[in-house]
């Protein structure tokens, strides 16, 4: 599946998750935000993205946990920040694949 | 009366209709860790999903959140077929502990926390968590014995009244 944006094709999976990380950038992210509910993204969302990104270069696996011991945000703040499925929607804007993990 | 049972019968016009999963109600009655993890983790998976979660706690499942137990809860190696141990070798004096040791080592390798901080994860969460009143009752317990994250303590009936609902799943454990 690709979807323009400005000018600029991505792909995404058929869950809507990015497949090509080099195609991503902060435009990208606000586009797919809006699409989950999010229209603004503020400096904390960022800070967040950016973490995420962070963990998936080094490999980490994500989980709900590891996001409440980040020093970033903690679950409760994470849970408002992403409503409805934080860390999957979270991974979304990020454009890194879904977590895997079960919590 | 065949007739009448066929009539009843509900008519499915497309295969894929799908009602989603917009909460999960569960009731947890047992404390033994097997028990307590497999509801914490089903209720913990359902907030990620962004799908509302609850949990009763009723009679033993009560000790998950006793402030004085919850932190020595124990897999129970007789009478637990999951443990692929004759009943007599469980009974040996040692084997709960070893066997309770061997499983909080494995969750540990799995990044899985420990019962007091699984119930912070799943407040943090929007989990609620209910108290039952009858088994409080009977183990004398007060909401100042549970864990600060424990909303209430509600009847069956409240229980049920929060349960209500479309989508929404009752699960025992």
């Amino acid at each position: 599946m690709t979807t323009l944006v400005n000018e600029k094709n991505v792909q995404f999976n058929e869950e809507g998750f990015m497949t090509d990380f080099s195609q991503w950038d902060k435009e990208v992210a606000e586009m797919i935000a809006a699409k989950e509910g999010i229209p603004v993204l503020t400096p904390k969302h960022w800070e967040v993205i950016n973490w995420l990104q962070e963990q998936h270069k080094s490999k980490n696996p994500l989980t709900i946990r590891k996001v409440g011991g980040s020093g970033i945000t903690d679950i409760k703040e994470f849970y408002a920040l992403f409503p409805n499925g934080p860390l999957k929607k979270a991974a979304k804007i990020s454009g890194i694949p879904k977590p895997v993990s079960c919590i | 009366m065949e007739d009448l049972l066929l009539n009843d019968a509900p008519v499915i016009n497309e295969v894929d209709q799908k009602e989603p999963v917009r909460k999960m109600n569960f009731i947890l009655s047992k404390a033994g860790l097997d028990s307590v993890y497999a509801c914490f983790i089903m209720a913990n998976g359902a907030r990620m999903e962004g799908i509302e979660a609850e949990i009763f706690f009723t009679f033993f499942g009560l000790d998950a959140v006793n402030k004085k137990r919850m932190e020595h809860l124990h897999v129970a190696t007789v009478g637990n077929p999951g443990m692929h141990m004759p009943t007599v070798l469980g009974a040996i004096p040692g084997m709960e502990t070893f066997a309770t040791n061997m499983m909080k080592k494995q969750m540990e390798d799995l990044d899985l926390p420990t019962v007091p901080e699984f119930l912070e994860i799943l407040e943090a969460s929007g989990v609620e968590m209910y108290g039952c009143k009858l088994a409080a009752d009977m183990f004398k317990l007060k909401k100042e014995d549970l864990f600060e994250g424990i909303k209430d303590i509600i009847t069956v009936g409240d229980f049920y009244a929060k349960a209500s609902g479309k989508g929404s799943h009752i699960v025992f454990i």
